[in-house]
């Protein structure tokens, strides 16, 4: 085992530290472990969640209204450009330094990073929806709430989920740096590598990614699950379309 | 004059900023930093991470575009392959970015040539999807039409295909040079300096927290600016329809 450790070099360390308790570098505390490393990664998994759901029910509701009416598209759209531009890392520590630290302050500000995806989203998928089908949902009769809560929105579900899943996983990315407000995220080990050391660092970082994989793929099957299925049918019709080589000197003319 | 600490930003611009900026450097670590005394004597010490930071941005977006384009102009050519390059480069986007850095270090060593592979990695899905895409949007007709008048293949892909493709293509550099410049922020976890550097070496000081963040949103800025005027000048069909 231990030769399988060293021959794996940084990483063979770095998955010990997953595995066993040590001493930490000043030889003070015990650090890593599969302890510490649930309770960082509850901690990372708990901002993030917090962020994301108070980041949807926020963001959700005034991208489905602004899609709904048809406006303010440079709004809904400029949103995600500026929230792209504005530096993570700034923006933590620009909330630590004038509200301070602390778990709600922290959240407050992954919140403000994933609001923009998820408002882009929800309004391109929203205008996305056929306005045939739209059309015909006001001509039976339904009132606006009801075209936009039964119509549009299970339509526009797919793409909706896809904005919570960038959302989700760039609070999980960011989330890293939490440590900056006293909030004990798998960050801890990856900032302060002077306790943890280098081992800490790089244990910290595997497990953060695999998080960030795993809060990915349960996302993308619930995205998969929300789906309509009339949109599933659409969406393999259009694959089987696309099998078709492209530019074929066989290609039959079809009528347009 | 014990209270000018808590002076509003811009009556100290009337107060000192342009006569005497003597007592303004000194009176303003009380009020951390956030005064445009303090930003105008120190900013000369941002210059370096700021070029530090374009040479992050603008590299990877170089390579990465010529990487992505590839890649997609391939699977443009063997459709099979779509799936799996969409599937790579998507995987490639999910890992976070500070991680990113820090396992590659060990591999690739600390410095740029580390960080410049991190964020090449990234602006990977953003370039190629939108290249991809905008070849795909490309009607048929005009295809049929292409290939009606005896164009090969080749010339297809260069007379019709990439040029009506092009308005996507730089919607995704233009997305792909916001996120850099973002993602670029934390190199210095790679040892590549940057602004995100500086943030990180003194966060406590707001006038450092501020004067860094404010140039990195100005260089996403200026390079969206830059692209923008890019693909005005390789689109000159697209100035009459309006956009």
């Amino acid at each position: 085992m231990s030769q399988v450790v060293a021959a794996l070099g940084p990483f063979g360390d770095a998955f010990d530290f997953i595995l066993h308790q040590r001493e930490s570098q000043a030889g003070t505390v015990q650090v890593g472990g599969p302890g510490e490393i649930w309770e960082l990664s509850w901690t990372h998994l708990k901002l993030s969640l917090a962020a994301t759901a108070i980041a949807t029910l926020i963001a959700l509701p005034i991208g489905l209204w602004l899609g709904h009416i048809g406006r303010y598209q440079f709004l809904a759209t400029s949103t995600s450009n500026i929230g792209r531009a504005v530096p993570a890392l700034g923006l933590i520590v620009f909330f630590i330094a004038f509200l301070g630290v602390g778990f709600v302050n922290v959240c407050a500000a992954l919140v403000l990073l994933a609001i923009p995806p998820i408002i882009t989203n929800t309004y391109v998928g929203i205008r996305g929806v056929d306005r045939e089908t739209v059309d015909a949902a006001n001509g039976s009769g339904l009132t606006g709430m009801q075209v936009a809560s039964k119509v549009e929105l299970p339509l526009a579900m797919p793409t909706i989920m896809g904005g919570i899943r960038i959302a989700f996983v760039s609070v999980i990315a960011t989330a890293t740096v939490a440590p900056l407000a006293n909030v004990d995220t798998l960050g801890r080990p990856i900032v302060s590598p002077n306790v943890y050391g280098t081992a800490g660092q790089l244990a910290a970082c595997i497990v953060v990614a695999l998080l960030t994989f795993a809060a990915d793929a349960v996302l993308a099957a619930i995205q998969r699950a929300v789906t309509p299925r009339g949109i599933k049918i659409q969406a393999n019709q259009g694959r089987l379309r696309g099998r078709v080589p492209f530019v074929s000197p066989k290609r039959s003319i079809q009528p347009t | 004059m014990a209270d000018v600490s808590y002076v509003p930003i811009l009556a100290q611009l009337g107060d000192d900023f342009f006569s005497n900026r003597e007592g303004a450097a000194k009176r303003c670590p009380g009020n951390n930093g956030l005064c445009l005394g303090w930003i105008a004597d120190n900013f000369t010490d941002y210059l370096d991470p700021l070029w530090e930071h374009v040479l992050l941005s603008i590299v990877p977006l170089a390579i990465g575009f010529v990487i992505a384009t590839a890649l997609a102009l391939f699977a443009h050519r063997y459709r099979i392959m779509q799936p799996f390059f969409l599937f790579f480069v998507g995987t490639l986007f999910t890992i976070p970015s500070i991680a990113f850095y820090l396992i590659l270090l060990n591999i690739t060593g600390r410095g740029f040539t580390t960080a410049v592979v991190v964020l090449t990695a990234y602006t990977q899905v953003l370039i190629y999807r939108n290249v991809m895409i905008g070849l795909q949007e490309v009607p048929a007709e005009t295809v049929d039409v292409a290939e009606g008048m005896g164009l090969t293949r080749r010339q297809i892909l260069f007379r019709v295909e990439l040029p009506m493709a092009l308005p996507t293509i730089f919607a995704g550099l233009r997305i792909a040079a916001s996120s850099t410049v973002g993602i670029a922020g934390f190199a210095f976890f790679a040892g590549a300096g940057g602004l995100g550097g500086e943030i990180f070496s003194d966060p406590a000081f707001k006038g450092n927290v501020v004067t860094a963040s404010v140039l990195m949103i100005l260089l996403a800025a200026v390079l969206e600016l830059i692209v923008l005027v890019v693909q005005r000048a390789f689109t000159p069909w697209e100035r009459a329809v309006a956009t």
